[in-house]
């Protein structure tokens, strides 16, 4: 059970947006990562995937995603990074509005493959579809992470979003 | 058009760099996204083809009549 929350880092996207946020150089010390994402992309309306690389590899990821939209639901399953949602630009009531998302990632200096969990949801401010999503992730690498990308493939990130990274202790 | 850039920030010395795409990560990001597209797509068409399976099965159950063996799949597997 986590004891102690420490802040790695804090990065808060500046004016002109970012095509995707690193951390690097993750100390090994801690163990267990949390991630905090507070986002906006520059899709024209709607929202899309945030995708999370580890080790800036996109590869031997096996998620599962349980998603509700509006007064639906659906599962899927899926082979790349998925973390989450991340709002677009959009005129209908989301122009000041970031979807959160808050990922964990348990025993992350392990020699063991990764598991992942994550939530999501993107609030508009309006009453219509604000998409939740419950993920559970597995990374199958055994190398430790050293690093975390976030991205949405094909937008930008907008300014004023924030990601903060966290080192978990046990003790 | 504006070079997009990236945010990395070094954990160890908590040092933020602001730093333009290069060429090759430009053209990785327009693969990754396509290859993002693709594959969601294909997974999402997969999704809706075992729901339309799991309907037709659940169709010829209240009907009495013999389910395909893809059909039984989508009921039991």
């Amino acid at each position: 059970m986590a004891t102690t929350y420490t802040l790695l880092s804090n990065v808060t996207v500046g004016s002109g947006g970012a095509a995707n946020i690193t951390f690097s150089s993750i100390p090994q010390t801690y163990t267990d990562l949390l991630i905090k994402l507070s986002i906006r992309q520059d899709k024209p309306d709607g929202y899309s995937d945030i995708y999370m690389k580890i080790n800036s590899s996109s590869s031997n990821f096996t998620i599962r995603v349980l998603n509700a939209v509006g007064s639906s639901s659906s599962s899927y399953s899926s082979s790349v990074g998925i973390v989450g949602n991340a709002l677009g630009t959009t005129s209908s009531g989301g122009t000041s509005s970031f979807s959160n998302t808050e990922i964990y990632i348990p025993n992350y200096t392990s020699s063991n493959y990764k598991s992942y969990s994550s939530d999501s949801v993107v609030e508009r401010n309006i009453t219509a579809w604000n998409p939740i999503d419950m993920i559970a992730g597995l990374w199958s690498n055994t190398s430790a992470i050293t690093s975390l990308l976030f991205e949405s493939p094909g937008y930008n990130i907008e300014q004023y979003s924030i990601a903060c990274l966290y080192g978990i202790s046990n003790a | 058009m504006t070079t997009p850039t990236k945010i990395v920030v070094d954990c160890s010395t908590g040092q933020e760099t602001i730093l333009p795409l290069t060429a090759e990560e430009i053209a990785q990001r327009e693969a990754d996204a396509a290859a993002f597209a693709e594959q969601r797509a294909a997974e999402e068409a997969a999704a809706e083809a075992k729901a339309a399976l799991k309907a037709s099965a659940k169709a010829k159950l209240i009907a009495g009549t013999p389910l395909t063996e893809e059909e039984a799949d989508a009921l039991v597997l």
